[in-house]
């Protein structure tokens, strides 16, 4: 017999998937019917920023925003259009999406419907997970309360109308993203999941035969970083801990039900800008630690492009990430192992010492009260703030090495990201207006006192404690809009700002680096007559609070005085808090690509209020001919992801207000 | 800081104390842009702007009549949400509102994270409240020595000015010589109020707000417990029981009746002459500190006994707080250094 023959059978992979959307409805179908046609085995929509959070295309929040970081979806029948020659009954869809969740899932049940399909047969997950939203990826909308009862009745609806449905990914990814440690990742994931159950397992309708059922179907999205020994580890650990709350806090018996079930995508957070060509290495050594020990392998997983870090992938991009995962799975003999680690002591020692880590952290957060209470007294936050800034420190200073950033730096220009090259797609502009036309289109032709009608309808079932989904579908059906839908529920329940968690950020270890700026800030405060002082802000939809936290903690650590104004800001808003606090220089973060509408915007609000004088610089996600124009416009400096040296852009910024009050 | 008497030139420039002046009236009239330069000018310790300043204040004071209202309490009470609901309250009422935010300085640093203005929910976002921060950059671990003149600026423009800050010890007790009316905002089943009451830092709020009422039971037996610790305690203002009031900052109930008392407070001070009695109070407290902050105990008794400091400090009410610290501090110095009796027209 030959050797081929006698390998051993080997296990079927986990779920290909590749998260995309962007423009329309329409661009998106065919990327995703062109990325099956692949080998992708199942979809991972992305939303734009408007539909998370609730705003019609045509809405003022939603200016520079539409198609950017997603697909734009406002009512049904945009959703029609994405799953077009798509049968929903054979498809598992990933949607990544939260606050709005439960619209989004009933435009799915609804578009499923209109293909023939009944709602029982769909496979599929809905993020559904506000908690790390307040944590690190802001497109919350709701206060805690009332996202808690949200996600418990899409949950409670599902397990009896979608069985195959998961209602929730309890994200751990976004955490890692925020600078969580392996300990923080699975303290605060399992918090999480456990005020979502304890939520659940209070519903009247709710007994131990259902709760069994709901514990099968909570599923968690993590992440996998560089580090994949201890990361494979962090995951040994989780699937031990799962079950641990499984049988100790819930009482569930069935072994099946026990398992932790989860979907990765490898880290983002550590792709970088310069040698660009060095993070498709990263993300395979990254796919290692979530597919190599067969006990602790992933479900599905979704690999980024190489390019994140400079813009949206295009479909090449996507295709490589792609062939990575079937390299791994179909070339490789790894599934055709049993775990590769059980009994090794090296593993088993450290995924205990990080069991043990873990549960302790786990139990303060419990003994606060919980996972909400633990976000609203701001307590998870700073915890993330802190380890992001010491790692951030670690590679200021070379402790942590990144190659090709603070080691090894020297290189050859890379022809991938050559002039003219065309390394990233770009979202036509045009797109946000045609968008626009087709919602007006939509909106002349649909039944607009069924719409009413339908709207009138979910006011009440909320009001009166109802479950969210049976009205939402109704709604949808009827031709309700994403930001109607929204506007019902902010009425009832409200909008939320969430601690920044940068207020009782400690103050760093004094470096020789950062005391020269130190001493600069001083002399210029002298010379100014009181001290300086920036505003820093994020303009537009995008949540991604990190990098301005860091920031804002850096400009203290150097002896600013910021504001740190946060996130979902208007130009005026930024406008109206720079003159009332009489700031010197304006730092706006954005990450969706709206940066070229949004910042003109603020930078001509600002002459219009006798502020011209008042210095802008821009940090973000932002393409070099895109910085030149933002320049020409008066910006003063622009900052990308390869700036990691924060201390050198304080630095920059004392020029620039230098630079400003001369004569 | 101390003014150097070498310095300071023999003539003013007449242009600047113009300009101060006629920026003073724009913040009178209610110009926001005028309101963010004058509390820009109150901050510059520049000592070339120094006369311009204290002119600024000069022309000011005599119209800072607006409402200060301090808010207090102890962290997790509630304290950003009940403000963000006080300042939409007086909006609907169709008033103009302030707020000035004080957070801590970094001693090490200089530097500070002010406001987490993000908290301050919907009613930061209304064009109509004026919010600023400030850092307090006091040495003596006490409130910044801006927090008096920027509150003179924003109640000669605004109807209603609070004052938040971050409720950790020194400050708080601070406040109380800025502000006209205290609130203090109360959490129930915290524990915190057995230890207020012995720490006697219940005898200075004017108006007790028992917050999260919708924990039921637990909050009416907070506000019964507070109700009998006051009967029985001191109290600043021994003439009048400070009503202790219960409601949910969050679901916006009892916010009304809250104001309400707030503006029954203010005719209160009006009517009896409290509220003059405390404005002097408070500013002679505010200029004892900075003279105490600059010259310490020895520079201090150059002045003459307290009772000569009092007199000193209230011999021209109308003159501006800054502009009395300047004299005295003149005074001081000269009494230091020993050099000519010439105290500027005090």
């Amino acid at each position: 017999m030959s050797s081929i023959d006698s390998r051993p059978e080997r296990d079927r992979p986990w779920m290909f998937r590749t998260y995309s959307g962007h423009s329309s409805a329409k661009a998106s179908n065919a990327l995703y019917r062109s990325n099956l046609a692949k080998g992708q085995t199942g979809l991972s929509v992305a939303f734009d920023l408007p539909t998370q959070t609730g705003y019609d295309s045509d809405h003022p929040l939603s200016r520079g925003e539409v198609g950017k970081v997603g697909v734009p979806i406002c009512h049904i029948d945009d959703m029609q259009v994405l799953f077009d020659e798509i049968p929903l009954e054979k498809m598992n869809t990933s949607m990544t999406i939260n606050a709005t969740a439960a619209w989004l899932l009933s435009l799915y049940i609804a578009t499923a419907e209109r293909q023939g399909t009944d709602q029982s047969a769909l496979r599929g997950t809905t993020q559904n997970d506000i908690i790390k939203e307040y944590l690190s990826r802001g497109t919350f909308v709701f206060p805690p309360e009332a996202s808690m009862r949200l996600t418990s009745e899409i949950v409670s609806y599902t397990v009896d109308h979608v069985p195959n449905w998961n209602p929730m990914n309890v994200c751990s990814y976004h955490l890692q993203e925020a600078g969580a440690t392996p300990v923080q990742e699975i303290a605060y994931s399992m918090a999480n999941a456990i005020s979502i159950l304890d939520v659940v397992r209070a519903m009247p309708e709710v007994d131990d035969e259902t709760l069994s059922r709901v514990f099968g179907r909570i599923s968690f999205f993590l992440n996998a970083g560089i580090r994949f020994v201890e990361e494979m580890c962090k995951c040994r650990a989780m699937n031990q801990l799962w079950e641990e709350i499984g049988r100790e806090r819930y009482g569930i018996t069935n072994e099946k039900m026990l398992r932790l079930r989860y979907g990765v995508q490898v880290n983002s957070l550590g792709l970088t800008e310069a040698q660009p060509e060095n993070n498709i290495i990263r993300i395979a050594l990254e796919a290692l630690g979530v597919t190599l020990s067969k006990k602790a392998r992933t479900r599905s997983l979704q690999l980024p492009a190489w390019n994140e870090a400079l813009g949206l992938p295009r479909p090449w991009d996507q295709q490589l990430s792609l062939r990575t995962q079937q390299i791994l799975a179909y070339e490789t003999d790894l599934l055709e192992y049993g775990d590769l680690f059980d009994g090794s002591h090296v593993v088993e020692a450290k995924t205990a010492a990080l069991l043990e880590e873990a549960r302790a952290e786990l139990q303060t957060v419990l003994d606060m009260g919980g996972a909400v209470t633990a976000v609203e007294n701001a307590y998870m936050k700073q915890k993330l703030v802190e380890s992001q800034t010491d790692r951030l420190r670690a590679i200021e200073s070379g402790e942590m090495t990144v190659v090709g950033v603070n080691a090894y730096e020297e290189a050859v220009d890379s022809p991938l990201v050559e002039e003219g090259a065309g390394s990233i797609l770009k979202v036509d502009e045009s797109a946000e207006r045609e968008q626009i036309a087709s919602l007006e289109a939509f909106r002349n032709r649909r039944n607009a006192a069924e719409a009413e009608r339908a709207l009138k309808n979910l006011e009440d079932v909320i009001r009166n404690g109802g479950n969210i989904m049976p009205p939402s579908i109704e709604a949808a059906k009827a031709g309700v809009t994403t930001g109607e839908w929204s506007q019902v529920l902010r009425d009832v329940f409200g909008e939320y700002r969430a601690p920044t968690g940068v207020v009782a950020a400690p103050v760093a270890e004094v470096s020789e680096d950062v005391s020269q700026v130190r001493k600069r800030v001083d002399a210029l405060s002298e010379t100014l007559g009181r001290r300086l002082k920036i505003l820093v802000g994020k303009p537009g939809l995008d949540g991604h609070s990190n990098g301005a936290e860091q920031i804002a903690v850096k400009a203290r650590d150097v002896g600013m005085e910021v504001v740190y104004d946060g996130i979902r800001l208007t130009p005026q808003e930024i406008v109206q808090s720079a003159q009332d606090e009489g700031v010197h220089v304006i730092g706006l973060s954005i990450l969706s690509g709206s940066h070229g509408v949004l910042v003109t915007d603020v930078v001509a609000q600002l002459k219009d209020a006798g502020m011209g004088e008042i210095p802008v610089v821009v940090g973000g996600i932002i393409p070099d001919d895109d910085a030149e124009k933002l320049e020409a416009a008066g910006v003063r400096r622009v900052y990308t992801p390869k700036d990691f040296d924060l201390t050198r852009i304080m630095d920059e910024i004392v020029d620039v207000v230098a630079e400003s009050n001369e004569g | 800081m101390p003014a150097d008497p070498a310095s300071r030139p023999e003539t003013t420039d007449a242009d600047a104390l113009a300009a101060a002046r006629a920026l003073a009236e724009r913040v009178c009239a209610g110009e926001r842009s005028a309101i963010s330069q004058a509390l820009n000018a109150v901050d510059d310790n520049r000592e070339s702007r120094r006369e311009a300043r204290l002119a600024l204040l000069d022309a000011v004071t005599p119209s800072a009549k607006g409402v200060r209202i301090g808010v207090t309490g102890a962290p997790g009470a509630g304290k950003s949400t009940l403000l963000d609901a006080l300042v939409s309250g007086l909006r609907e009422r169709g008033r103009s509102v302030g707020v000035l935010a004080v957070d801590p300085s970094s001693q090490r640093t200089g530097g500070a994270l002010l406001g987490d203005r993000m908290r301050l929910g919907s009613s930061a976002r209304d064009a109509g409240v004026f919010l600023r921060s400030l850092a307090a950059r006091d040495q003596l671990g006490g409130l910044s020595e801006v927090t008096g003149p920027s509150l003179d600026v924003l109640t000669a423009a605004l109807d209603f000015v609070f004052v938040e800050t971050v409720g950790v010890g020194q400050s708080e007790a601070q406040v109380i010589d800025v502000v006209d009316t205290l609130v203090f905002v109360a959490q129930p089943a915290a524990g915190d109020l057995i230890q207020f009451m012995k720490a006697g830092i219940l005898e200075w709020p004017d108006l007790f707000f028992v917050n999260k009422s919708d924990l039921g039971d637990v909050a009416t037996r907070a506000a019964a417990e507070l109700r009998a610790g006051l009967d029985l305690g001191h109290r600043r203002d021994p003439d009048r029981v400070p009503p202790v009031l219960t409601g949910s900052a969050r679901d916006g109930i009892g916010i009304d009746a809250l104001i309400d008392g707030i503006e029954e407070h203010t005719a209160y001070l009006a009517a009896t002459g409290l509220g003059e009695t405390r404005r002097r109070e408070g500013r002679r407290a505010r200029i004892e500190h900075a003279l105490q902050v600059r010259y310490g105990r020895f520079g201090m008794a150059k002045l003459g006994s307290a009772g000569d400091v009092a007199a000193l400090v209230l011999a021209d009410p109308s003159a501006s707080v800054d502009r009395v610290i300047d004299r005295l501090s003149r005074r001081i110095e000269r009494a230091l250094t020993g050099g000519p009796e010439d105290d500027g027209g005090a």
